[in-house]
């Protein structure tokens, strides 16, 4: 997708009339960031190529429209149960995944549409996991929030159970000694749960490569940050852990920032790094999202802090993308989720006899019980990964 | 050789006690101790983490000397902490590895339960088949002695009650050695339920038993002692309650089948339904609570299958009483069967038979 992005930029180089157009690499400085137990922190000043302008640029806009198709699909009821939108939060995992190598994993809570999409599965793959059909990720059966990937660890229902989880991918790979780490990520909400505390506190004695990231978007469903903590500054939470603090709704501050935290997990042991950000859905589908915060805050948020506008600003006015190569993207983006839309919701939802299937890697039930009795032989579509 | 075993039973030989046997003896420990050891030795994935399992060689002494001799990286001591560190070793075996936690005991596992039930074992059907979860989550389970009621409970039944667990609740040495080495073998969770009191009790074992390449299957019961008048079906310590039992109820004349489940989730109807069409009688025996508990589950299995038609009177359950367990000493026997409550079920669906 990308070559084909970049495969237009020469004419569009060459119609440009600006000569910034011609830049292709600019370097940019990035907002302050806050440190806790650090004698110092990420870089402030930032290299930003025209290929990643363009990268994280559609990433960030592929999210977004991911989000609104999403949205539409659960207004027109073909996706069920909960749909939890990442719209708003674009650039914390964008600058993420910049800065993860091939060693590296996360793992996530239920707003997870975007990440799975970063880790390497497609719109289509994506959207028909939303709407429960045969090629969503996970088949149709996981569902919003829970979905895999290489390298990506799902997709977690039960709030603030993916971080001791992601401390054990950490774990493993300090075991096998790969150089890798994990991104283990929750929100402000789910920082307040014990077991949080418990893998900071295992994670820091046994020095596990893991970035402990509070994505703080202020609320924990309806309940605000300040009405749920009694220390808003989760980036200082990890009581002996480093914390680093950085802007959620910047791509590249987030990127240095994890560069930063990636290099210090993987040679001292584990730090907390607070994404500071904003939802502008509600908690969940179910959720206007009105009535513990005021339509003012949102739309303040999207007209001042907006992540894709403000990047989309800047890497225009460093003559990285020409206006012409952002509308490319735009209407490529478009393109691209409404038609894996039209499939998902076009596409068929596994055959019955998948009720039955990949309950075990090694099933040792002679039979399995369906309503009535053992009458279901337990059939086997994958080992998994880990035989 | 029955009633040998019986007598080592009630003695509760230990491995440091001289025997008067020939036949090679081991105790549950060791026989958990070397699984753990051989399997550690053969894969280089496997480690085992919980409380006190390095340093202080195992608050039951289940890893002594394992810390020396894999170090720190294989043998992990943790803080009290279960939800935290089940859930580090979920995510570990998620990862690639081919965790051991240990729960100094079952009664501790209900903090970290969401990780074994959520965590553990729903992801394979979660992730379509992709994610699949090999980790042994281990440790004493049910009444200990004198431990009160936070401390003594039976969690059998609330394991077996989820699919994508596997379960598995041993009675002797040579269950303990093949069926744990089988769990950390499999690629599935396993929970695999030991017994405190057990644990210095010694069995006669053979070579096989103590060969390096020594597994059971999961999933398969095994027959302790054949018997043609009544099936009592047990496991974990209730199989040692049932043989004495037997032993009373030959004194009457009447012929026990002891079957010892072994694993409780798969269950082995099979067994149990051929031993029911030779016997047309069954008891269940369990420490934990009858509502909903493995003897109910039987029950509904037998009633389900063409085997009902083959009872000749109701089955019924022998199991601990419908109680929080008490520290009166008194009361705690009281509290669990005993082999004449086992005795005394047999006589009631026999009937005038006997």
């Amino acid at each position: 997708m990308l070559r084909k992005i970049t495969g237009i930029l020469p004419n569009a180089v060459k119609n440009a009339s600006n000569v910034k157009t011609y830049a292709t690499e600019a370097t940019v400085e990035v907002k302050g960031f806050k440190l806790h137990r650090l004698d110092s922190g990420p870089a402030t000043s930032v290299t930003l190529t025209k290929d990643e302008a363009i990268k994280y640029y559609t990433q960030m806009q592929t999210i977004r429209r991911l989000e609104t198709q999403a949205g539409n699909l659960y207004k027109e009821k073909i996706i069920r149960g909960f749909c939890h939108l990442y719209s708003g939060q674009e650039a914390c995992a964008v600058g993420m995944r910049a800065a993860m190598t091939e060693v590296d994993n996360i793992i996530s809570a239920y707003r997870v549409h975007g990440w799975t999409y970063l880790m390497g599965v497609t719109p289509i793959g994506v959207l028909a996991e939303l709407t429960g059909r045969k090629s969503g990720c996970a088949r149709g059966k996981g569902g919003s929030m829970h979905m895999y990937a290489p390298n990506f660890y799902g997709g977690n229902g039960i709030v603030g159970a993916q971080v001791p989880l992601g401390a054990g991918v950490a774990l493993a790979c300090h075991y096998k000694g790969n150089g890798g780490m994990c991104l283990a990520l929750y929100g402000d909400g789910a920082a307040n749960q014990g077991q949080v505390f418990e893998a900071y506190n295992m994670a820091h004695l046994w020095k596990l490569p893991t970035i402990f990231v509070c994505e703080n978007n202020g609320y924990g469903m309806g309940t605000s940050a300040e009405r749920a903590a009694s220390n808003t500054d989760y980036y200082t939470r990890g009581d002996a852990l480093p914390g680093l603090w950085v802007d959620g709704m910047d791509v590249l501050a987030v990127r240095s920032a994890t560069e930063f935290a990636r290099d210090y997990v993987t040679k001292n042991g584990p730090l907390v790094m607070e994404t500071y950000t904003y939802r502008y859905s509600g908690h969940s589908m179910s959720d206007p999202g009105t009535s513990y915060r005021t339509r003012e805050e949102i739309q303040e948020v999207r007209q001042k802090r907006d992540p894709i506008t403000s990047f989309k600003e800047r890497i225009l006015e460093l003559g990285l993308v020409t206006q012409e190569e952002i509308k490319a993207i735009d209407v490529k983006a478009k393109k691209e989720t409404d038609e894996a839309a039209a499939k998902a919701k076009a596409d068929v939802e596994i055959p019955l006899e998948e009720l039955y299937t990949d309950v075990y890697s090694n099933c040792k039930e002679p039979k399995l019980r369906d309503c009535l009795g053992y009458n279901i032989q337990h059939r086997v579509l994958n080992k998994g990964v880990n035989t | 050789m029955l009633s040998i075993t019986l007598k080592s039973l009630v003695r509760r030989q230990f491995s440091t006690t001289p025997k008067a046997l020939a036949a090679k003896t081991m105790t549950v420990r060791d026989a958990l101790n070397s699984a753990i050891d051989e399997e550690m030795e053969k894969d280089e994935r496997v480690y085992i983490l919980g409380e006190e399992v390095a340093q202080y060689d195992g608050a039951y002494k289940i890893s002594r000397g394992l810390w020396k001799k894999y170090g720190d990286k294989r043998v992990i001591d943790t803080p009290i902490t279960e939800m935290g560190f089940a859930g580090i070793a979920v995510g570990s075996a998620m990862a690639g590895l081919r965790p051991i936690c240990e729960f100094m005991t079952f009664n501790f596992s209900m903090q970290a339960i969401d990780h074994v039930i959520n965590s553990a074992a729903k992801t394979f059907y979660m992730s379509a088949g992709t994610v699949n979860v090999p980790i042994v989550f281990r440790g004493p389970n049910g009444a200990a002695a004198g431990v009160a009621a936070q401390h003594s409970q039976c969690f059998a039944a609330w394991y077996a009650h989820c699919p994508g667990l596997k379960v598995i609740s041993p009675y002797d040495a040579e269950d303990c050695r093949g069926l744990l080495k089988a769990a950390i073998r499999d690629p599935d969770p396993v929970v695999f339920l030991e017994n405190e009191l057990l644990y210095g009790v010694s069995y006669p074992v053979d070579e096989k038993i103590t060969s390096k390449d020594f597994v059971l299957p999961i999933g398969k019961a095994k027959i302790m002692k054949p018997g043609k008048d009544v099936t009592i079906v047990a496991h974990s310590k209730a199989v040692e309650t049932s043989l004495l039992a037997a032993a009373e109820l030959a004194k009457i004349g009447i012929e026990a089948e002891i079957i010892n489940l072994r694993s409780i989730r798969p269950l082995d109807t099979a067994t149990i339904f051929n031993s029911i069409k030779k016997t047309h009688h069954l008891i269940t025996v369990e420490q934990g609570w009858p509502q909903h508990g493995v003897g109910s589950e039987i029950c509904a299995r037998v009633m389900e299958d063409e085997t009902f038609f083959h009872l000749d009177a109701p089955v019924w359950r022998v199991c601990g009483v419908d109680v929080p367990m008490p520290y009166t000493k008194t009361l705690e026997i009281n509290a669990l069967p005993q082999p004449k409550d086992v005795v005394q079920a047999v006589q009631k669906i026999l009937g005038k038979k006997k």
